[in-house]
């Protein structure tokens, strides 16, 4: 069982701080890393991963510092973000030179093994120059699992896949899971995170803005004050009919039409046609302000 | 030194593009000597003057360079180098392994070619021949460590590489005496000039001296190249 253990951490470039002051324990299971892009994530899994020293504050695996300590990646295997790979090696002598690289004592049985945790047995003798974007992704796996380390680290690893690929992936790594693994992985999409972490941890502009199981978060997510923007046919007659409700907290008359901040999703939702109906005011559209993921996450830590 | 990485350093070298002119340059220095030799013009002068000016000072730069920058600059602009730095290797096993692939390749591409060179055109005669080949030898050895250090440190190593070349060991050398003497080129020079006596290989360093600065700026690189890999963050790579 391995803990990541960030403490106090921050990391700045220049005068631009990336991360800031985020403290968290990363343990057994699978955490999701989630955040807006360039909300910090890639830069907090490169100090996890040991290739950013903190600019302050500690980075530690089992107590064990991450930065310039090589003998760490015996028990870390890290998915990058980026593509490459050894573009002109087969898949098979890709991973076989991995566990060479790890010095292990059958480097063969151990890149069979991987090779066959990922499925890619029929793609072995390719050129990973020719794989698809799917292929290369569980490879690169292969490549972290080689020595079957304890704790996974993997960067954006949905990113470009599509929607099998990303099926199939999951329940692999929810099988790296099951076997007692620390999994941690970044995504800015919400679903992903939601399908798969049991934990999540939420970074917004290199603050750590909620931690904690996903379903709470969710919760704080869907119960935030919602704003939605509405036309009719008489604004100023619906305006008054749902203040006189007060499942809205405000509600402000605008040249685009009504927008009003509902304090409470779900019957808010269910509301607004029948007091439409009663006050006799044609609704022509009713939409949703601010549902994009960044407003979700600038509420988070506005909180 | 680590085998596997020297395999993979191998063939990405020979397997790119860039490969192509490890054996453009040691290809005309040969067809030169060849040309010279048939028609007779081939005397100890021209000889000497081809394998120092050819072979020693243009030649052996540039292609050390390609070598040099070519193992491990490349591996770190694509983000391949995760692959190697995400294991318990010490770094100075993987800046050394990386030298070795280098020498390997400038022995191949530049000494061998400038033996052979020599050999058509004049023989061992005054032993000009085995000198400058020895000279080539050890100029490259400083060549590596100092361009293996340069692409680690530097995204730009082949351009500061080059400007170093051409502008401070061409350029410069040829106007500014001092500035002539503070280059491996002329340090290389030195130890060939010792080995024969022939008076058309002429230094302006000291044999010691040239030999202690070509051990020192070997030394130097190499291990500015460990400590620079040992604290490469990604950050600065992308």
């Amino acid at each position: 069982m391995s803990v990541l253990r960030l403490e106090n951490v921050s990391r700045w470039y220049g005068n631009v701080v990336a991360v800031n002051g985020v403290s968290m324990d990363i343990g057994p299971g699978v955490t999701g890393l989630l955040g807006p892009n360039g909300a910090g994530k890639s830069t907090i899994i490169h100090m996890m991963g040991g290739f950013l020293p903190p600019s302050s504050g500690t980075v530690e695996l089992d107590g064990a510092p991450l930065w310039q300590n090589p003998e760490i990646y015996r028990h870390v295997g890290l998915v990058p973000e980026r593509e490459t790979a050894y573009d002109f090696l087969t898949g098979k002598q890709f991973i076989v030179a991995m566990a060479k690289l790890h010095k292990l004592a059958d480097p063969g049985a151990a890149a069979r093994r991987a090779i066959s945790q990922v499925e890619m047995e029929y793609a072995q003798d390719r050129t990973i120059g020719n794989y698809s974007k799917g292929m290369k992704q569980r490879i690169k796996m292969a490549s972290a699992l080689v020595h079957d380390p304890p704790v996974l680290l993997l960067d954006e690893p949905f990113n470009g896949m599509d929607p099998r690929q990303r099926i199939q992936l999951m329940d692999l790594i929810r099988r790296m899971a099951a076997e007692g693994r620390t999994i941690l992985f970044s995504s800015h999409i919400l679903e992903e995170v939601e399908r798969l972490a049991s934990h999540i941890e939420v970074i917004v502009a290199g603050r750590h803005a909620a931690s904690g199981d996903f379903r709470a978060i969710r919760r704080l997510m869907t119960d935030r004050p919602h704003i939605f923007l509405v036309r009719s046919t008489d604004d100023r007659k619906l305006a008054a009919a749902i203040i006189a409700d007060g499942s809205a907290s405000s509600v402000q008359l605008t040249e685009k039409g009504l927008q009003i901040e509902a304090t409470d999703f779900q019957r808010f939702t269910w509301f607004l046609p029948q007091v439409a109906r009663d006050a006799k005011v044609r609704l022509w559209e009713v939409s949703p302000a601010d549902e994009s993921l960044e407003s979700v996450f600038s509420y988070l830590v506005a909180r | 030194m680590n085998s596997t990485i020297a395999m993979i350093t191998f063939r990405a070298m020979l397997g790119r593009k860039r490969a192509l002119l490890l054996f453009v340059l040691p290809f005309i220095m040969l067809v030169l000597a060849i040309g010279l030799k048939v028609t007779g013009y081939a005397d100890l002068d021209v000889s000497s003057n081809v394998l120092h000016r050819f072979g020693l000072s243009t030649l052996l730069p540039l292609l050390a360079l390609i070598a040099g920058t070519g193992v491990i600059g490349p591996e770190i602009d694509d983000g391949q180098v995760m692959y190697v730095l995400t294991k318990p290797i010490p770094r100075q096993v993987i800046i050394f392994t990386k030298l070795v692939v280098a020498i390997v390749l400038i022995v191949l591409f530049a000494v061998v070619p400038t033996l052979l060179a020599g050999l058509i055109m004049s023989g061992t005669t005054a032993q000009v021949t085995p000198a400058l080949t020895v000279g080539v030898l050890l100029g490259g050895i400083a060549y590596a460590a100092v361009f293996v250090a340069l692409g680690v440190i530097s995204r730009n190593a082949v351009t500061i590489g080059l400007i170093y070349v051409l502008v401070w060991e061409i350029l410069l050398g040829n106007f500014a005496p001092g500035a002539k003497s503070a280059s491996i080129q002329q340090w290389s020079l030195s130890v060939a000039d010792k080995l024969t006596e022939a008076s058309q290989i002429k230094s302006t360093v000291d044999l010691p001296i040239a030999v202690l600065l070509l051990v020192v700026i070997t030394a130097a690189g190499t291990a500015l190249a460990t400590v620079r890999l040992r604290s490469l963050s990604v950050a600065s790579a992308e």
